[in-house]
């Protein structure tokens, strides 16, 4: 199957989400070295649950559309069941296989969601290695 | 060493011996500076080592292993002659050019570096010519200094004249940008450096495979390339130095094969190249390598550079007719075969992964040199690199990908 899918473009070309939250709980952003992709999240936090999310940056179709449907995803979701979320949930989001440089790309706005609420450094993935 | 007579090569033959173009369509395999294909010459050399007289070198008293070593050392040989080394002893093989750049940094560096002395580098160098003299640098003390590049990606003379003083140590600069594909002026600079006392290593891992490197009429002290961005496998590189460089220079990696004896508490050394070749090496791939040698000097290197250079001349006039597309570095007479590009609004990744579904084999990043990138302000560009078996029909097809990928996002940018 093809990277360059509708429902892949479709996110890139019209993102969920897209923009910042004035006011919000936990604000974080990374990028990824390899190719300089740039992700920065915004989470409003009440009662443990995403309130609101936003998300920005820049970065190529897969890095952003799976920014995309992460913040779709995650809104209204408690923080428990937001910790939860894997490597494997994103790639069935993703829907096509991905190369391990694509991988990243994909994996990267997760890693921000991670690190931002739970100071989880490691690529989702690779927490145990 | 005579200098080679111009001689054009069958296209179609050489591309029957890589049996990776033989799909319909061909692959069109545009990423020859991060690695070359292996033609069925080379793999059937190392196949014969492995199926004939598969031993180790060196030490055998048997008949295979004397082959072995024969057919090593003469690997060794052809790479002298290659480049036109004084003596195959001063060829000393490695894994990569980056180690033979570290082998230099760390066992000439640290016996001829100091605090207070300075390294002069390009903005332009690969990581392997940049990192390396940064551990040196924080090991001794010494100090890193940059020449810039010009708007065109072309060296600042005049600030590289500058930088030179009785301070410098060392000029560590590549021949052939791995990036801009500019092609440095490097006999000038080696003139320059050793008026002011400084030695010269020259990674010359994108020249030697496209055109014929002479490191006496050069007179570098130090030199190195890697086999597998010039047909050859993986897992063999080449440095080559000075005779008085590398006799004085101290071991760098210590083990089998490099002593003459050893005691408990010390050891003497072997003579070169064997001081420097700790452990049993890669044998099957410096064979490799020189069967690699003989590919392409047969294929006539003249010849090759001919035909990448008219190659590169018509990707310049059909990219250059795409709305939308930066080229990066200097007009194609002034450089090899590298083009680094970016597409307006859109990201080099998604440029490489449309250009994959068109068959089209290139690379997105920032090919190891951030410092460049970040001295040309773009994060990462698409690179599209030539060799000898790359064809007018090869860059029709990264012209059509990219008119592919235009159509297919640009409408799609985030507002």
């Amino acid at each position: 199957m093809n990277i360059y899918q509708e429902e892949l473009l479709d996110h890139y070309e019209n993102p969920s989400n897209y923009g910042t939250l004035p006011r919000c709980t936990i604000s974080h952003e990374e990028d990824n070295p390899l190719c300089g992709d740039q992700i920065r999240i915004d989470l409003l936090i009440e009662d443990d649950t995403v309130k609101e999310v936003r998300f920005c940056g820049h970065g190529c179709t897969i890095s952003l559309a799976a920014a995309s449907m992460l913040t779709e995803k995650i809104e209204g979701k408690s923080l428990d069941e937001v910790k939860q979320l894997s490597k494997d949930d994103i790639l069935d989001m993703i829907g096509i296989p991905l190369g391990p440089v694509r991988l990243k790309c994909a994996l990267l706005a997760l890693k921000v969601l991670k690190a931002g609420a739970y100071g989880i450094t490691a690529w989702p993935g690779e927490e145990d290695e | 060493m005579h200098k080679l007579e111009f001689r054009p090569f069958d296209i179609e033959a050489i591309r029957k011996d890589f049996p990776i173009f033989t799909t319909d369509p061909p692959l069109a395999f545009l990423d020859n500076a991060a690695s070359t294909q292996t033609p069925r010459p080379v793999v059937e050399a190392m196949d014969a080592y492995y199926d004939t007289y598969r031993s180790n070198i060196h030490r055998g008293i048997y008949r295979i292993s004397e082959e072995a070593t024969e057919q090593y050392e003469r690997a060794r040989e052809k790479v002298a002659q290659l480049i036109n080394a004084p003596r195959s002893r001063q060829v000393i093989f490695t894994r990569n050019t980056t180690e033979s750049i570290n082998l230099v940094a760390y066992s000439w560096g640290s016996t001829n570096i100091g605090e207070g002395d300075e390294i002069v580098l390009t903005t332009m160098e690969h990581h392997s010519n940049l990192v390396p003299w940064q551990l040196l640098a924080q090991r001794t003390g010494a100090t890193l200094r940059f020449v810039e590049i010009t708007d065109e990606g072309l060296l600042d003379f005049t600030q590289l004249r500058d930088l030179l003083t009785e301070k410098t140590k060392l000029v560590a600069i590549g021949h052939v940008s791995n990036v801009l594909g500019t092609i440095n002026p490097i006999q000038s600079i080696i003139d320059m450096a050793h008026a002011v006392d400084a030695k010269v290593i020259v990674d010359a891992a994108q020249s030697v495979p496209h055109f014929q490197v002479d490191v006496q009429q050069l007179d570098c002290d130090f030199l190195a390339f890697s086999g597998h961005k010039m047909c050859g496998p993986t897992g063999i590189g080449v440095l080559y130095g000075k005779s008085e460089l590398l006799e004085e220079m101290p071991p760098f990696l210590g083990g089998g094969s490099m002593i003459r004896s050893v005691e408990r508490d010390v050891s003497s050394y072997a003579e070169l190249p064997a001081k420097f070749e700790a452990g049993t090496p890669s044998i099957a791939e410096a064979i490799g390598l020189g069967h690699a040698i003989d590919y392409i000097t047969q294929a006539n290197l003249a010849a090759i550079h001919v035909h990448e250079q008219e190659l590169l001349k018509y990707a310049h006039q059909r990219l250059e007719q795409i709305e939308g597309i930066t080229l990066y570095g200097p007009a194609p007479h002034q450089k090899m075969g590298v083009i680094s590009f970016n597409m307006e609004g859109i990201h080099p990744h998604d440029v490489a992964g449309i250009l994959d579904t068109h068959g089209v084999a290139v690379r997105a990043g920032h090919h190891c040199a951030q410092p460049l990138m970040k001295r040309l302000d773009v994060i990462a560009t698409v690179r599209a690199s030539l060799y000898l078996y790359n064809t007018i029909e090869d860059v029709d097809r990264l012209y059509e990908g990219l008119c592919r990928a235009q159509k297919l996002m640009t409408r799609r940018k985030i507002t």
